[in-house]
C-alpha cells in the first residue's frame, strides 16, 4: 500500500508536468493541474492508510 | 544600503531556531528535554556544515552555473553547479560583487538548519541522536538544496512564468522552501517512528501527553517572532525582489499573520473546549508565521491577517486529525504546523498578493504546480531516503529507552535531576 502511494505521489507529479509541457490553454492546464493533484492526494491517503497498521503492532 | 539591512536581519534568523528548539523541548516530556536541546543543537550544526561543505553548490543562485536538460521541447533548470566545499564564496571581500553570493550563502544556511530541526518535533521522546545527525546531513546536504535551487536559484519553478508563459512560482519567505520540506521531513519521521508507547490504547484511543513546560513553548514563540522577521525581511530582499522601503511592510505583515494565527487558536480553542489551550495557541502563532512567510511584503496587512487566522484554525482541527483519525504521533504539530500551514501560505500568495505582471490566474497556477511538485516528488523522495537511512541506523530507541527517558538512555542524565521522578517508574512492567 505504501509503495502504491509513492507511486502514485509520483504519478501525480508528473501528470502535472504533462500538463505544462503538452497543454497550451488555459483551462485545460488548470483541469489537469487539479487532476494531478488529486492523484497525489489519493497517493497520501494510501500512504497514511499504509502507517496505520505499523503503528498498530508498535504498541 | 540593501545589502547591509539583509545582513542585519540574516543576524536575526538564529532567534527562530532558538524558538523552535524551546517549543519543541516545552511540548515534549521532561525525561526527554536536555535530548532535545542537544539533538536541536547536532542537526544546526551538522546541516550548517553539510550546507556550505557540499548544499550551496546545488542550491546556486539565480543566474549561476546549473546542471539542466531538455525534455519535451523544454529547458529544466534542475540542480545547481557551484563549488563544493564554499569554494565559490568570496571571504576577504575582494570581490564586492559577490556579496550578494555571500549573503545567500548566509541565509540558507540558517535556512537549512531551521528545516533540519523541524522534525525533531514529530520524532520528539523516541527518534535517536545518531540518525539525527545523519538525517539533518542528509537534508542540509541534498533534499533542501534541491527545492531551494528550483525555487530561490532561479531553477525550474522559478522560471515557469518564462518558460511556460506562466508566472514564476513565488515563495519569498521560505514557507515552501524551508517549513513545507522540513514539516514533510517530521512526517516521514513520525511514520517511520511510530507513535510513544503509551499514545494510543489497544482499542485505538490516544492518551494526551501533554507537554512539559508551557511557559518555554510561549517564550519560544516570542523569540521565533524576531527569528522570523529577520528571515521573511532577508529572503525577500535577496529572492523577492523586495527594497529596503518594503522590510516595514514585511515586518508588519508577519506580526498580523502571527497575531491573526494566535487568536484564531484561541478562540477556536475556547470554543470548542471551553478554555483557550495554551499549547495549540502556540502553534497557532508559529502557523500563522509560516503561512504568512510565503508572500512576506506581496500583500497588504489585512490579507497577511487573513492568511494568519485562517492557518489558525486550520491547524487546530489538522493536529486533533493528525492525532485522532489518522494516528500520527507528532507531539509537536510540527507537520501540521510547518508543512500544512505552509502549503496554504503557498495558496495564501495566489488568493492575496500583487503582482505588477500576470493574471492572478497565472499565479495560482503556477502556485499550485509548486505544491504538486513539494507533495508529488519531494514527499516520496523525503520518505524513500528516510526509510532507505531506517535500514542502517534505526530511527526508534528500544522498548526501554521509551519508558525511561532519551536523556537518561542516551545522555547519562537527566535534564532536571534534582525536581523529577516520573510516576510511572516504579509501575511493574
Amino acid at each position: 500500500m505504501r509503495l502504491v502511494g509513492c507511486l502514485l505521489l509520483l504519478s501525480g507529479f508528473f501528470i502535472v508536468l504533462a500538463a505544462l509541457v503538452l497543454l497550451g490553454g488555459f483551462s485545460q492546464r488548470v483541469g489537469f493541474v487539479a487532476a494531478g493533484l488529486a492523484v497525489e492526494a489519493l497517493g497520501l491517503g494510501l500512504l497514511t492508510q499504509g502507517h496505520k497498521p505499523v503503528a498498530k503492532e508498535q504498541r | 544600503m540593501s545589502l547591509v539591512v539583509c545582513l542585519l536581519c540574516i543576524m536575526l534568523v538564529p532567534l527562530a531556531a532558538a524558538g523552535l528548539a524551546l517549543i519543541h523541548q516545552g511540548l515534549g516530556r521532561s525525561r526527554s528535554a536536555a535530548h532535545a536541546m542537544l539533538g536541536t543543537l547536532c542537526a544546526l550544526a551538522i546541516s550548517a556544515i553539510f550546507f556550505v561543505l557540499f548544499g550551496s553548490a546545488w542550491a546556486g543562485v539565480a543566474g549561476g552555473p546549473v546542471h539542466s536538460f531538455a525534455a519535451g521541447g523544454f529547458h529544466w533548470d534542475w540542480l545547481g553547479a557551484g563549488a563544493f566545499f564554499g569554494h565559490g564564496v568570496s571571504v576577504d571581500g575582494s570581490d564586492p560583487a559577490g556579496l550578494g553570493r555571500s549573503l545567500t550563502l548566509c541565509l540558507e544556511m540558517f535556512a537549512a538548519g531551521l528545516a533540519a530541526m523541524i522534525p525533531l518535533s514529530a520524532g520528539s521522546d523516541r527518534w535517536r541522536i545518531g540518525p539525527i545527525c545523519i538525517s539533518s546531513a542528509l537534508l542540509a546536504g541534498f533534499i533542501f538544496p534541491l527545492f531551494a535551487h528550483w525555487v530561490w536559484g532561479g531553477g525550474w519553478l522559478a522560471q515557469l512564468g518564462t518558460t511556460f508563459g506562466l508566472a514564476g512560482f513565488f515563495d519569498a519567505g521560505g514557507a515552501g522552501v524551508v517549513q513545507v520540506v522540513g514539516g514533510l521531513m517530521a512526517l516521514a519521521v513520525a511514520w517511520i517512528a511510530g507513535p510513544r508507547k503509551g499514545k494510543y490504547s489497544d482499542d485505538g484511543v490516544a492518551a494526551a501527553i501533554p507537554g512539559h513546560n508551557i511557559v518555554l513553548v510561549l517564550f519560544g514563540c516570542l523569540l521565533a517572532l524576531v527569528g522570523w522577521i529577520g528571515l521573511d525581511s532577508a529572503s525577500s530582499i535577496l529572492f523577492g525582489g523586495a527594497g529596503v522601503e518594503q522590510i516595514p511592510g514585511v515586518v508588519v505583515n508577519a506580526m498580523m499573520s502571527a497575531s491573526g494565527g494566535a487568536l484564531a487558536a484561541v478562540m477556536v480553542t475556547r470554543a470548542r473546549y471551553r478554555k483557550p489551550d495554551a499549547s495549540l495557541s502556540a502553534n497557532g502563532w508559529i502557523a500563522g508565521l509560516v503561512a504568512g512567510s510565503a508572500a512576506c511584503g506581496m500583500v497588504t496587512p489585512v490579507a497577511a491577517l487573513d492568511t494568519g487566522m485562517i492557518a489558525g484554525l486550520l491547524v487546530t482541527y489538522m493536529i486533533e486529525a493528525f492525532e485522532l483519525q489518522l494516528r500520527v504521533d507528532d507531539p509537536g504539530g510540527a507537520v501540521s504546523v510547518h508543512a500544512g500551514a505552509g502549503l496554504w501560505g503557498l495558496i495564501a500568495v495566489g488568493l492575496f498578493g500583487h503582482f505588477a505582471d500576470g493574471t492572478r490566474g497565472n499565479h495560482m497556477l503556477a502556485q499550485l504546480v509548486g505544491i504538486a511538485a513539494l507533495l508529488g516528488f519531494m514527499l516520496p523522495l523525503i520518505y524513500g531516503v528516510n526509510l532507505l537511512l531506517n535500514r542502517f541506523e534505526p530511527y526508534r530507541v528500544d522498548g526501554n529507552g521509551d519508558w525511561q527517558g532519551m536523556d537518561i538512555r542516551e545522555l547519562g542524565a537527566g535534564a532536571y535531576p534534582e525536581f523529577v521522578v516520573h510516576a510511572d517508574e516504579f509501575v511493574p512492567r
